[in-house]
């Protein structure tokens, strides 16, 4: 064997064992708690209010709260983050000022979620006085994600070819116009791709959640989104550590559900997102 | 008679100044050719006249253009309106990704057509005068990317007629395309000046002087000399142009 093809092999070798460092924990930490939760899982589970101090009974208001307080997030924040990300792709003259925001917008990112729990409660629950309700949550998240959705969003409009635009306008089609019907469409996928990975932050955050809308234990369903509501990160948090005598399958239950409630708004996006595809191809 | 008059055009890209006092008079349903070398200024000259150009940050632009008794650069002029009068084929073919009929509906769409009956007719005639009818005819609905460049730009152009402009502006063409596809889209423009003013910038010599009724020559920025095609091409009254269409630089 020749240098060269040494060369080869090693950097194929390193290259393989860096993508099973990452895949194999992911997929072990899914097989592990598909593993220890399924036996939980029943109509009953999902369906029922928790009974004796949820250590009982099933997680429904949890289930119902975390669908409400994610469409919410996704309502509040995909027109914002679209609008957004077209001012400033399609709209704002590129300078000192947009070079700013997106430096800010990235920033907004890597603030801790926690920080947006705080912000949410100081802005929306208490000087707002909407309270500590799910639009008060889905508000918060809605900062949480936005960074994301704007990223996301931007990226997909600057994807699209510039010649589609200049067809578009030399066709006498006013801007709006190109953007609406020839931007926009092919920019979707792209779009959704953000809507994604805002959804799964989104279901997943405990910290902003726990200051703006958990309830710890309310064996109902939230009435309107000024209610208060139990939501399945955080009644998974108290369930593993505020409350004594917690059967483990009803955690490892609890964490398979959530699972496979993301798992499920993933599939919906991408079902989308495939239909977008397809309709840019045809 | 002309249909574009440009009086004394300057243009600027920040401080590069790209058209130094382009005076032109385009005539109606005549071909002119813009020749030149890149980067002379003829692409940039070409979309100051339906003001694509306006796209870029940073360009001023001094100096009269009008389209007939319409000015092309005042402050209330409409260019959407302007746009209509004036067509744009492309130097890629540029269709968008939908399907053949929706491409040449989507300038009369936007302009408010809706009556479906309306718009086929519309597509049909497009098409019919772009020569493509014939071969996508069973295939309307299929996609405008599955047809060969050739065909797409037929289909670019479709698209624009579709708008029933007075004027066509064309940027190079048939650069992308292979020879027999280029004879089309040449022997398309001759058919096609019967009814349109018809601008073209192109590389090709030849080209010009096949299907051209006028020729401009461009140099760094100025217009060194337009006249009848013949003339340009047998006697032209600058050196410079001599030089640049017997093939002795550019």
């Amino acid at each position: 064997m020749n240098k060269k093809q040494l060369e080869e092999k090693i950097a194929f070798s390193v290259l393989t064992v860096t993508m099973l460092l990452v895949v194999v924990p992911t997929l072990l930490i899914i097989g592990y708690i598909i593993f220890k939760g399924i036996g939980t899982i029943n109509w009953e589970f999902i369906s029922a209010m928790p009974r004796k101090g949820m250590r009982e009974g099933g997680i429904f208001p949890a289930i119902v709260g975390t669908i409400y307080l994610v469409l919410g997030t996704i309502i509040l924040a995909l027109p914002l983050g679209i609008g957004s990300a077209i001012y400033l792709t399609e709209y704002a003259k590129q300078g000192k000022i947009t070079r700013l925001i997106r430096l800010a917008i990235m920033n907004l990112a890597g603030v801790p979620s926690v920080v947006y729990g705080l912000f949410g409660l100081g802005l929306f629950v208490l000087f707002l006085q909407i309270g500590t309700s799910i639009l008060a949550g889905a508000l918060t998240l809605a900062c949480l994600i936005l960074p994301v959705v704007i990223t996301a969003s931007e990226e997909a409009l600057k994807s699209v070819p510039q010649s589609y635009r200049e067809a578009s306008l030399a066709l006498g089609a006013t801007k709006w116009q190109t953007i609406q019907k020839v931007v926009i469409p092919h920019a979707m996928p792209g779009i959704i791709t953000g809507a994604i990975l805002g959804i799964g932050r989104a279901a997943g955050e405990t910290a902003p959640i726990l200051l703006t809308v958990a309830a710890f234990f309310l064996p109902r369903l939230p009435k309107s989104v000024f209610d208060q509501a139990m939501v399945l990160p955080y009644h998974l948090y108290i369930i593993s550590t505020q409350v004594p005598n917690m059967p483990q399958e009803i955690q490892y239950g609890t964490a398979l559900v959530l699972l496979g409630l993301v798992s499920i708004f993933f599939m919906i996006a991408t079902v989308i997102r495939i239909k977008f595809k397809m309709a840019n191809r045809a | 008679m002309a249909k574009i008059s440009v009086d004394d055009l300057n243009l600027f890209y920040g401080d590069f100044q790209a058209l130094k006092n382009i005076s032109l008079n385009i005539e109606e349903k005549k071909v002119t050719a813009l020749i030149g070398p890149s980067g002379c200024g003829k692409s940039t000259f070409l979309r100051t006249l339906n003001r694509m150009n306006d796209l870029i940050s940073g360009v001023k632009i001094t100096g009269d253009l009008k389209l007939e008794e319409q000015e092309i650069y005042q402050k209330d002029v409409d260019v959407v309106s302007l746009r209509r009068r004036v067509g744009m084929v492309f130097q890629k073919p540029n269709p968008f990704p939908k399907s053949i009929y929706e491409n040449v509906a989507y300038g009369p769409r936007r302009y408010g057509i809706k009556n479906k009956l309306q718009l086929d007719s519309i597509v049909e005639k497009s098409l019919k005068k772009a020569a493509l009818w014939d071969e996508v005819k069973d295939r309307l609905n299929k996609s405008a990317l599955g047809l060969s460049g050739g065909q797409q730009q037929r289909l670019c152009i479709a698209r624009a007629l579709a708008m029933e402009p007075e004027v066509l502006l064309m940027d190079e063409p048939t650069s992308a395309l292979d020879p027999i596809a280029t004879a089309k889209i040449e022997e398309l423009i001759v058919e096609l000046k019967n009814e349109y003013t018809i601008v073209i910038v192109t590389h090709s010599m030849q080209q010009a002087a096949r299907i051209s009724d006028e020729t401009a020559f461009f140099l760094m920025g100025e217009l060194v000399e337009a006249d009848k095609t013949q003339k340009i091409f047998t006697t032209p009254r600058d050196q410079r142009t001599e030089d640049y269409v017997t093939g002795r630089f550019g």
